[in-house]
């Protein structure tokens, strides 16, 4: 049983795949993918794949948020992505992998909702942000944080004439000024890993989830897995996604 | 509830006088519900959550159960009339995210594998929010799984921190949980202190991180004192 | 009369709780052990002696042991047996062969005719594996079919109390009320005759009450 194994080798301070415990598998991301959609990029973690798409719509403000445009995350676990999602309304992983991407986004303020107001109170732009899992082996989440802030960077308004959108004709950047990097720190043992792949993920105890900001601040947490965690392994835990999110930010430059 | 540019703190004080490390008056009660197999009741300030137990019992469908080990099925759910603007019945993303975790929060603490293909499940019910409503309602839980027998390795213990106005605090109310700088869910076992709910949005430094987690245990701590206190007063009454 | 019962001190310990160190104890129900220290899984009384350390839970289902005598409810009727409601979260089986002596054939019989949907029984478990598959049997001494009657049920763990030492505090009831009763270890406790209520009152009084002082003489005050 390949998981079993993936545990011994942990035990053995050793990965799977070579890896070092702090190391993450190859990463590409493609941005501009998909023509249609006014941002996208394609996230690859090793063989965990996702794409995001960004599409733009005019919208009414939230009541408390009047001059503000609004953000709006969501993910489908698409069964073509593993044997393991089914059709139908997302479930409660998918749910979760949407909020906590979304956290990670508005948290850090990296985009500037009040320059999406249209007419303050009646008409601003609506940022949609959609996951697509392409392939499923592990560490959905991360790369999932990543595709969007991605797909976020390049992303870019449409023009708006007689109060309608025309599409493909773009008049400015999303105005994005930060980057938000998401990284889940597992816990096996005594041991601490990141990027799990699936196989690890099926055997890891616990995790913790962190967004990072620029100037290596916090703006999400979120806890996940079957077992518990010490006290003193948060700030363990924290220590390692700072420094990893600096690596991973350097890839969206 | 809308964010507001009203102070949160004032002359050291918060909005409803309370010290920045006190909590509000919490009342709790054990075996509220008749028809569950366990159940209990607890307060914090306004916000109220009922949390029932039912099992362990067999599992349908079959093809759900593990024949090595129980499951534990958790709903947590706001009542329509909780909140200022009625909330529609039925669950929407945040209540799907809740009981995801809170179900985590409290399957860490449970010996599940005493009761292979069972389930034991609980349903969690939010009255009145007025903020911390996922940590008041997992104090339910808690205490409704011990008030049903449910083998536990301890008792699950849950409190939420924050920064308001530049100052941490302990227990945010609902206008101040919308008018957070950071707000922390922190849940952990309450004598053998394993993390078992961390969840946090704001933005924080590492720093203040550590001193919030601090601040979260200490709670924790006195409110487990509480819960264990209630248990065994259930069983004192005649 | 009956034995006056050495009645016992309310001590109540909460899942968690550290109980007492390990010290070569066997640990029972109710509790765990992590290294060395003993410590609570379930609300309830903990007890120690020098061989065992374990809680008597205050509440709770009913989790099946080999031996334990039950009173169950015929569910089904199956082909080479029958499903048992046990009051638990398992569903038993009772096998022909442990529930008809002698020889059956059961493509002509119907075994309905010995045991049908609905009928009670006071049975022993005869196996419990280890993910729960249940049997029971009729093939002991004591083992029958329970007619006429009514059944109520009360948390498992209270049923020796129930029973008393030695038996006492059920014939102080049975005596008194001039009932038969049976009371199945499963939390199933079966009554018939006269003053069924009376009967009835004092068990729930017993359950609400067992880790009290001074039950006994409270039991036998109801019947004065």
């Amino acid at each position: 049983m390949e998981e079993r194994y993936a545990l011994e080798l942990i035990e053995k301070n050793k990965r799977i795949d070579d890896r070092k415990f702090e190391d993450f598998r190859p990463i590409t991301i493609e941005q501009g993918i998909i023509q249609k959609a006014e941002g996208s990029a394609r996230v690859k973690l090793g063989d965990t794949e996702i794409i995001a798409g960004v599409k733009m719509n005019i919208g009414e403000p939230f009541s408390d948020t009047p001059n503000e445009g609004i953000l709006i995350v969501n993910s489908e676990f698409t069964p073509l992505a593993s044997p393991d999602f089914e059709s139908g309304p997302p479930g409660e992983d998918a749910v979760e992998l949407s909020r906590v991407v979304d956290r990670g986004l508005r948290e850090s303020k990296c985009i500037e909702l009040e320059k999406l107001c249209i007419t303050p109170g009646e008409k601003v732009w609506a940022v949609f942000i959609d996951i697509h899992i392409i392939n499923h082996h592990g560490n959905l989440l991360d790369c999932a944080a990543l595709a969007a802030i991605s797909a976020l960077l390049k992303t870019k308004m449409p023009k708006i004439v007689d109060e309608k959108i025309v599409r493909e004709d773009y008049e400015k950047d999303l105005p994005v000024v930060a980057k938000p990097i998401t990284i889940t720190v597992c816990k096996v043992g005594d041991k601490f890993i990141v990027d799990p792949t699936l196989e690890e993920e099926n055997i890891l105890d616990s995790k913790l989830t962190i967004a990072v900001m620029d100037d290596d601040r916090i703006c999400a947490l979120q806890k996940q897995g079957k077992r518990e965690f010490d006290i003193d392994d948060i700030e363990k835990m924290v220590n390692i996604a700072i420094k990893k999110s600096g690596e991973l930010r350097k890839l969206l430059d | 509830m809308a964010k507001t540019d009203e102070k949160m703190i004032v002359n050291g004080k918060r909005i409803d006088d309370r010290e920045l490390e006190e909590t509000r008056p919490i009342t709790i009660k054990v075996g509220v519900v008749n028809r569950a197999t366990g159940s209990a009741s607890v307060r914090f300030g306004n916000t109220e959550a009922v949390a029932s137990v039912y099992g362990p019992r067999e599992l349908f469908p079959r093809w759900m159960q593990e024949s090595e080990t129980g499951i534990l099925r958790c709903r947590y759910n706001m009542a329509p009339f909780s909140v200022d603007d009625r909330k529609s019945p039925g669950p929407d993303r945040r209540s799907v995210e809740l009981s995801k975790v809170i179900r985590l929060a409290l399957e860490q603490a449970t010996f599940l594998e005493d009761f292979p293909k069972a389930t034991i499940d609980v349903f969690i019910e939010i009255l009145q929010a007025d903020g911390s409503t996922r940590v008041t309602g997992i104090n339910a839980a808690s205490l409704a799984l011990a008030d049903a027998g449910v083998p536990m390795k301890d008792l699950v213990t849950a409190c939420s921190v924050g920064k308001i106005d530049g100052k941490l605090v302990v227990d945010l109310n609902g206008k101040e949980d919308n008018n957070s700088e950071i707000d922390l869910a922190f849940a952990m076992m309450g004598t053998k202190k394993k993390v078992t709910l961390l969840q946090m949005d704001g933005i924080v430094t590492k720093a203040e991180l550590v001193k919030l987690i601090k601040l979260a245990e200490q709670t924790c701590e006195k409110i487990y004192e509480m819960q264990k206190k209630s248990l065994k007063e259930k069983f004192k009454r005649v | 009369m009956t034995e006056i019962e050495k009645e016992e001190k309310v001590d109540v310990v909460v899942p968690g709780e550290f109980i007492s160190e390990k010290a070569g104890r066997k640990v029972g129900q109710g509790a765990y052990y992590e290294g060395e220290k003993v410590f609570a899984e379930v609300l309830g009384i903990p007890r120690i002696n020098e061989n065992e350390i374990f809680v008597i839970p205050l509440s709770g289902v009913y989790v099946p042991d080999v031996d334990d005598k039950v009173i169950g409810c015929i569910k089904a009727v199956e082909i080479s047996g029958w499903s048992v409601d046990i009051n638990s979260p398992y569903l038993a089986f009772l096998p022909l062969s442990e529930g008809v002596a002698g020889f059956v054939d059961s493509h002509k019989d119907d075994l309905s005719r010995f045991f049908d949907v609905g009928d009670m029984i006071f049975c022993k478990i005869s196996k419990c594996t280890k993910s729960k598959t249940i049997q029971v049997s009729m093939r002991v001494i004591g083992a029958k079919k329970l007619y006429d009657g009514i059944t109520i049920k009360v948390t498992p763990s209270k049923i020796p109390r129930i029973i008393g030492k030695n038996g006492s505090m059920i014939s102080l009831i049975k005596q008194k009320t001039v009932c038969d009763i049976i009371a199945g270890q499963n939390g199933v406790i079966w009554i018939r005759g006269e003053d069924k209520a009376k009967a009835i009152e004092a068990i729930l009084k017993i359950e609400r009450e067992s880790h009290t002082v001074g039950l006994t003489e409270r039991i036998e005050g109801m019947f004065v």
